[in-house]
This record gives C-alpha cells, structure tokens and sequence, in this order.
C-alpha cells in the first residue's frame, strides 16, 4: 500500500519534469560557470536561465537581484547576520515576531551573544502581527526588521505589505523569510516592500539543498561566505548548478499552475477543516482563517500527544508531522503554538498536516476515518480525557 | 527510532484504565515534555494483585507505562519497590536518549503508589497533592542533559557536550 503524504512541508516530492532537468544536467557534464573557456560559456547559459525562472516566480525587477545559496537557512542567516554586520555602525537593534522559524530565532540568538538588541513583536491568537506594533518597536538604532511572510506550523499569513511601507517610510532594512510562501502563494517583492527575502526548492517541489536570496539593489549586506566572485560577489562558492537547474524548472512550473494548486489546495483544506470539526470533538484549529496558506492545516486536539497520533497513522500508512515537544529532537512546547495561546497540554496534541498538487480527496476522507479512531483510542489512555469526560458528566448532572 | 518491544507495548498497551476502587494511586507529571502518568494498584495479602495506567505522552511514555504493570503484576510489594526506571528501560530493550528523563517515569508512578497504598493502611494523610510534578530523573541532585543523556551544567543555557538549549527546569 503507497503511502499517503500528508506531509509536504517536510517532504515534497520532486515533480518528474524537476527530476528530468537534473538529470540531463548530469548528463551533460557542465563545467564551473566560473570557467573562461566554452564549457564554461554553457554552465553560465544554464545558470542564467535558472535564475530568469525563480525571477518571474518572485517578480523581482532584474535576475541580478537573485541570489542562489544552499537552503532557506543559509539566506535567512545571510540576510539577517550580513545586514547586522554591514550596518553596525548605524545601530545593533533588531525588530521581529515571536513567531519566527528557528533559522531567524537561533541566528538572532548568535547575535545577541555578539550584543546586537533584539525586539519581539507578539501576535494575536491567530498568529497575527499588528503592524503598529512592528511602528512602535523601529528605534534610532533599528537596522533590520525581520518577519516571516508565513508561518510554518500554523500557516498565517503575515501583513508583510503594510510592514515594508513602515519600514521604506522609517528607512529601515527589511527581510522577510518567505521559505513557506514562495512557489505556493503569489509573491511580488515589489510590492510586498521588501529589501530581502528568503525562500527555497524544496517548498515548491524543486530538490533539497538549493534555496534563494532576493536582495534589492542598494541593500547594505555582507556576503555570508567569503571567498570567490560567484553570483556577483554576492555568495562565494562554485555553484550546486545541477540543483539550480532543478530549481529552476520547479520555479516555472509553479509560477505556470499557481492558480490550479492553490485552488486545488483551497478544496482540500476545507474538506479537512470540515471532517476534523464534524468527526473529532474537543479541538482547535489553529491559524488565522482566511490569511493563511492554503497547503495547510494546523489542529490541537485535546488530552492526547502528538508524537502517539503520528506513530499510529504511521501504522496506517498516512504521514503527517507534529509540534509537540516529544516529537524527535525537540522536548519544548512550541513557541508558535504558546504564543498564540494555547496552553502547554493542547500544544502537545497538535498535528501539522500539509498537501499538495498530487494529494486526492480520497486521501483526506481516508487520513479523517483514521484519525478518529487513533485520537480514540489514545484518549481512553489519557488522564486528562478520562478527567475532562468525568467533569463534563458531572456538569451535566449538576444542570 | 523505536526498539519492537517499545512498539509492540504502544500498539497494543496492556492493562489500560483508571481503577475506581484502587488500593493506591501514584501520578506523576514532567512539566518539561509534559507527560504525565498515573498508576493505580490493588494489592491482595502483600501482592499487587491488579494494576492498570493512564498516560498522556508519547509513544515511549505509553510503552513504559505497560510494561511497567506487566513488571509489577503479582509481585510483592518488596519486589515492586525495586522496580526502577532503569530496569523498565531496559525491559523495553532501551529507549532514545532523549526519552530517557521524560518519558522513562512509570517507576516512579508506581513507588508513589506504593507509598499512597502504605499511607492509606498506616492512616497517614500527606499535605498536598499526591502527584509529583518535580522532573525526577532519580540520580540524587545531578542533573542531565534530556537529549543526549550526558551530566549538564545546572548553570549553562546549552549543553556542553550536544549543544543543545537546556530549559531552566531540566
């Protein structure tokens, strides 16, 4: 039996015109595009060409403005660390979210440790910034506003348009870490006002290990990696041009069939929405109703743990991820899911489903009929549900 | 990630459920990954005769909690009182390490049951609750690391040896 991927964020599968492209890469053989002789003159084509693809797909008025790095980690860092470092002189304050990816927060953490300042905006219950607040946090000494388009564990999206007109009128750099956005909703940097923004293949079905840097022209910013003259003095090292084409081709055909995924997707969510509240008491949906992506879907249910759901789909052949602390690695509440106020109990229960261009109906009405039955059984084994069924009959009997 | 036997008592958890009519109840909670576990007891002439669990956790938590009745079902008290985490871990032929101080509790559930079994014959009403929410990873006062197992720093924010952020309560 194939398993049915709910799990897009983490694992998206290379579309075949994607695989294809890098393929015929390898076969060719290309050269260092930083050769002088023809075999460099094709790998320089290439490169080009990808990077026209991931231009259109951000609207970035030149391709020079595109930088290619190894992942949405290396341009957050190369964002927010080579602006830090650049514009030291100017101020060591920083404005972001309480909700940012680990990339932003444990970047900004290594630059408290060098005394940089950091402020943190907080967000409303659907994990919404007031871009007043973002106002109110710009000081003299602010050189860097950070905040990520949308969010990855509860899908909201942020008012990153409002954010860049504040920050163009305060003349204050602004990144925006769109990693989950870019390639799955329209994004225009012009528009949104951004200095900066990072992204990455694998969130639009391009292979792993490649990501993007757009940086406006006139940005002060440091290059992340020192060394050679590569993507116009802006990131040394010999290109990974074989994934850049692989980006590249994913790039095109997400710009192509934007509309037909998102609508698709659209259809999807609230099938799921729907099912989960008709079939499973005593849950919340979390993120922000309408603002938010239409990949996915972000549900704490009560009085149970993450991590036993997921081992239990798993079962089942259905792969989906949790936030909850005893999942792999991580043994802390989400900071997402606290700061939008769910208590520590309900953030342990949260699952993180998310989808794609290939996932079915069918596949959503299969995760639900399992779903109830996994949140079922876990919950006969739960303290907190045998104690919460128990009030609730006493409440009952009391009325 | 997860040994057969930890995966065996998971899918198919042994001895579930609260007893009403329990001769002693132990709960335990750790405020850091939050799992909590309560174990209840019936003891017959010295024996634990019947004992059945509740647990909120993850997949570890819930396997430990079912071995550990299988562990102390029919034995003397004396004999359960040996039981620890260690030779639960063991009996489910390891865990991951960073399960091993949050997950790893049903020892120490059920020495509370014990102890409430033992108070209750005595008369002895304890103050305050009977759950434990201290993190008790019961190596005295030495504090380790919950991801990679090895003696932290009590004052570090990172593990020394896996770099990993410790939290104030670990």
């Amino acid at each position: 039996m194939s398993i049915i991927n709910l799990d897009h964020l983490a694992a998206n599968p290379l579309l075949p015109e994607v695989q294809e492209a890098m393929i015929e890469a390898i076969k060719k053989n290309y050269a260092n595009p930083s050769s002088q002789h023809q075999l460099g003159d094709e790998a320089v084509a290439a490169l080009q060409l990808a990077r026209e693809q991931v231009t259109r797909l951000i609207n970035s008025p030149v391709p020079k403005e595109v930088v290619f790095t190894s992942s949405g980690t290396e341009s957050v860092n190369h964002a927010v660390k080579g602006v830090a470092f650049a514009n030291e002189n100017k101020g060591k304050h920083i404005v972001t979210s309480n909700i940012e990816h680990n990339a932003v927060l444990r970047t900004l953490r290594a630059l408290k440790m060098m005394d940089y300042k950091v402020t943190s905006v907080p967000v409303d219950e659907y994990g919404l910034i007031n871009p007043s607040d973002v106002a109110d946090a710009i000081r003299d000494d602010t050189i860097l506003v950070t905040i990520m388009h949308s969010n990855n564990e509860i899908g909201t999206i942020q008012p990153i348009e409002e954010i860049g007109q504040i920050t163009q009128t305060k003349k204050v750099i602004f990144h925006c870490d769109a990693v989950d956005s870019v390639g799955v909703v329209p994004i225009d940097v012009q528009t949104l006002g951004v200095n900066l923004l990072s992204f990455a293949a694998n969130q639009f079905y391009g292979p792993s290990g490649v990501g993007g840097l757009y940086i406006r022209r006139g940005t002060r910013i440091w290059p992340l990696l020192d060394g050679g003259v590569q993507e116009n003095n802006k990131r040394a090292g010999t290109e990974n041009l074989i994934g850049i084409i692989g980006m590249g081709v994913a790039a095109e055909l997400a710009t192509r069939e934007m509309e037909f995924r998102i609508k698709h997707a659209r259809k999807l969510k609230q099938k799921l929405i729907e099912g989960l509240q008709s079939r499973v008491e005593d849950i919340f949906i979390n993120g922000h109703p309408e603002l938010s992506l239409p990949n996915l879907v972000s549900v704490s249910v009560q009085y149970i743990e993450g991590e036993g759901i997921v081992l239990m789909l798993d079962e089942e052949n259905i792969a989906v991820s949790t936030k909850s602390a005893c999942a792999a690695g991580a043994l802390q509440a989400s900071h997402v899911l606290l700061s939008i106020g769910r208590d520590f109990a309900d953030a342990q229960g949260t699952l993180v489903i998310t989808f794609g261009r290939d996932t079915t109906e069918a596949d959503i009405e299969r995760f639900l009929e399992v779903l109830e039955e996994v949140v079922q059984t876990l919950r006969n084994m739960s303290p907190l549900y045998i104690k919460a069924m128990q009030e609730r009959a006493e409440g009952v009997a009391l009325s | 990630m997860y040994s057969a036997t930890v995966m065996d008592h998971f899918k198919n958890p042994r001895n579930v459920g609260e007893m009403k009519d329990a001769d002693g109840v132990g709960e335990v909670g750790n405020p850091i990954c939050g799992d909590m576990m309560s174990i209840y007891i019936k003891v017959k002439d010295d024996y634990i005769d019947d004992i059945s669990f509740l647990t909120f956790g993850c997949g570890a938590a819930i396997a430990v909690s079912s071995i550990l009745t299988e562990m102390a079902k029919g034995k003397t008290i004396d004999e359960a009182q040996k039981i620890t985490n260690k030779s639960v871990a063991a009996a489910l032929e390891g865990l991951p390490k960073n399960k091993l101080h949050c997950s790893n509790l049903g020892a120490d559930a059920l020495q509370l049951a014990i102890r409430d079994y033992q108070d209750r014959k005595a008369g002895i009403v304890r103050e305050g609750p009977k759950r434990s929410d201290k993190h008790e990873h019961g190596h005295g006062d030495v504090c380790y690391c919950p991801y990679c197992d090895v003696e932290a720093d009590d004052k570090a924010p990172v593990c020394t040896n896996c770099g990993r952020e410790l939290d104030e309560a670990h």
